[in-house]
């Protein structure tokens, strides 16, 4: 029985990991570079939560339908917002640039959002409570005990990747994004507005990106300006796990991810080495199937 | 002079850090562990120049090879502990702790050099964090809390006679007939390989003799701070490498040496501005990429590629 109530466990802590992998998986397809300021995004999502949250509370009242839709609508836009303007100045100058000189950028604008949020005249360091968004109820079967939070995650997880499914594969954007994936010049020529799609794959990843780290705080003890840093880090691990680029395979990462945290959290010895654990998988996948579980092998041509 | 050359250089250097150091005891304390930090710092940079510069494999681990050899080497002089001859077993302990760097480095290198750009990036930060890792967790060495008391034999002349030995060392190395495979890996991959030099086998020597001289580094940093901890080694003491590298144009010995000391210098100035430093440093990486990716020193005087 220890066993379900652990993938149960696991199962939640998973879904967040997938969700954040999502937006990882999202631009790395498009632009084939690693967002590393995916994490500052999502905790940038989080602290909108935390501003937003009483306002409209006031207005809604407490816990109610109209506060929680308006909380994660109006904090995906917010971070829609941020992550297309992340694009605009910093990696959009940078397009036709090594590789290297954009992933030095990125790491670059994850430690300005880091280091800004920290100042005292922002957020400050301190650790801060996160508002209690949806009461959270207990279910017992038996002698498992099921939380609603654990239901949810995973429900709002899949129903997200179906929307990024359905946008990816059935709308005319999604072709469009495919099309920039598979060759950028080429799709430019045929008329796609390069830019402007790569623009918007930034916006709907960092509105994932917020929607994850409303529902990461929810389990969280509180929030804090360096909260997307663990989260962030294996959900990209979780992303090359299942191959980065591909959708599906994101979310099978990161909830075999969250799985085996769980269970390496339950052994007394191996506790202090979850760290160590997430990095040990991804240097695994990386030398014996580059190209993770679900994606395809490319062979270089000369 | 005996020398040519660059030998006259580091024959140079040597005397002048040594001569230097007799003078020590009358220097402003905090100035002299200030200008011992930079020495610490041109040796870090400048063995990861020869990664990440002349061999272009990108390196994010950098840290994780100065803890293997700052802690081996402190490990060692804590436990000769304090007998009359203890000091001369500095040298010693130096260069045990920049020997396992190099074992380690050579452990990572061998799987993880197969993997390029980013991802290399990203296995070798995996690698450093690991490395973090264990130590955190490892009694013997004090895990999280470190160890203490280590005793302070980095003196001025120690570091910065070490740190010609590794610009001399890393230069001639590039420099030799066989060093011109770092370039040439660099340059063009494939076109190497296609031309006879044995990409795989010059790339790993490339970063096991990087590791060496972080190790060394990392057990200067021990003895001069005489105490160490895991939170001492992580991924932004990397970054802060890096961005030396970087900052000096990467494969640019003087520039690289230059960033060193500018880079270490930088937070001493901004003490006052302490809250902003970070904030100023984040950005100063995010401009230097969109303005000067080749470096700061670097002039249009020749084209070169930068990867």
């Amino acid at each position: 029985m220890d066993f379900l109530q652990q993938s149960i466990n696991g199962l939640g802590l998973g879904a967040i990991y997938a969700l954040i992998a999502l937006g990882y998986t999202m631009v790395y397809g498009v632009l084939r570079f690693i967002n590393f300021a995916h994490s500052d995004v999502l905790m940038l999502g989080a602290f909108a939560a935390f501003y937003l949250a009483p306002r409209l509370e006031q207005a809604f009242g407490p816990q109610s339908v109209p506060t929680v839709i308006g909380v994660f609508l109006l904090s995906a836009l917010i971070c829609a917002c941020i992550g297309m303007t992340i694009e605009r100045l910093a990696y959009r100058p940078l397009r036709n640039r090594p590789k290297l000189t954009v992933l030095i950028t990125a790491i670059g604008v994850s430690l300005f959002i880091e280091f800004t949020c920290q100042n005292p005249r922002v957020f400050d360091s301190a650790t801060r409570p996160f508002p209690k968004l949806i009461a959270e109820h207990q279910f017992q079967l038996g002698t498992l005990v099921v939380s609603s939070n654990d239901i949810l995650v995973p429900v709002v997880t899949a129903v997200l990747l179906l929307a990024m499914w359905f946008i990816v594969q059935k709308t005319k954007i999604g072709t469009a994004m495919r099309a920039v994936s598979f060759n950028q010049s080429a799709a430019s020529l045929m008329g796609v507005p390069v830019n402007r799609i790569i623009s918007f794959t930034f916006g709907l990843g960092s509105a994932l990106a917020a929607i994850a780290g409303i529902l990461y705080s929810m389990k969280a003890p509180g929030i804090e300006p360096l909260m997307g840093v663990q989260p962030g880090l294996r959900a990209f691990v979780a992303a090359v796990l299942g191959g980065i680029g591909n959708l599906p395979g994101a979310v099978l990462g990161g909830i075999l991810l969250g799985v085996l945290e769980t269970f390496a959290g339950g052994i007394p010895g191996l506790s202090n080495y979850r760290d160590a654990i997430a990095f040990g998988i991804l240097i695994l996948i990386l030398l014996f199937k580059p190209a993770g579980l679900l994606g395809r092998a490319t062979v270089e041509k000369v | 002079m005996p020398f040519s050359g660059a030998k006259r250089w580091l024959f140079l250097g040597i005397v002048l850090a040594i001569a230097a150091s007799y003078f020590t005891p009358h220097f402003n304390r905090y100035y002299l562990g200030v200008v011992i930090d930079v020495g610490i710092a041109i040796i870090l940079a400048t063995s990861l120049n020869l990664i990440n510069g002349h061999t272009g494999q990108f390196s994010l681990g950098h840290a994780g090879f100065m803890a293997v050899g700052g802690y081996l080497s402190a490990w060692i002089s804590l436990k000769i502990g304090v007998t009359p001859h203890a000091a001369w077993f500095f040298p010693l302990s130096l260069l045990a702790g920049g020997l396992l760097a190099a074992f380690v480095g050579l452990l990572v290198g061998v799987p993880s050099l197969r993997l390029r750009g980013d991802y290399l990036a990203i296995v070798t930060l995996g690698f450093g964090e690991i490395i973090r890792v264990i130590a955190q967790n490892t009694d013997a060495i004090g895990a999280a809390s470190g160890l203490k008391g280590i005793p302070k034999y980095a003196s001025l002349g120690w570091t910065f006679g070490l740190a010609a030995v590794t610009i001399y060392v890393i230069t001639s190395l590039v420099n030799s007939t066989y060093g011109r495979g770092f370039i040439a890996v660099h340059d063009d991959e494939i076109a190497a390989e296609s031309n006879g030099v044995d990409t795989t086998r010059t790339k790993v020597i490339a970063f096991v003799t990087g590791a060496f001289f972080a190790g060394i580094a990392g057990g200067l940093y021990a003895h001069h701070k005489q105490f160490i901890s895991p939170t001492g080694f992580d991924w932004l003491k990397s970054i802060d490498i890096v961005v030396m590298v970087i900052l000096g144009g990467m494969g640019r010995t003087a520039g690289v040496v230059a960033a060193a000391i500018l880079l270490t210098l930088l937070p001493e100035l901004l003490r006052d501005f302490a809250e902003y430093r970070m904030i100023i440093y984040a950005l100063l990486i995010i401009l230097l990429m969109l303005l000067r990716p080749g470096g700061l020193f670097t002039f249009n005087l020749k084209k070169r590629r930068v990867a």
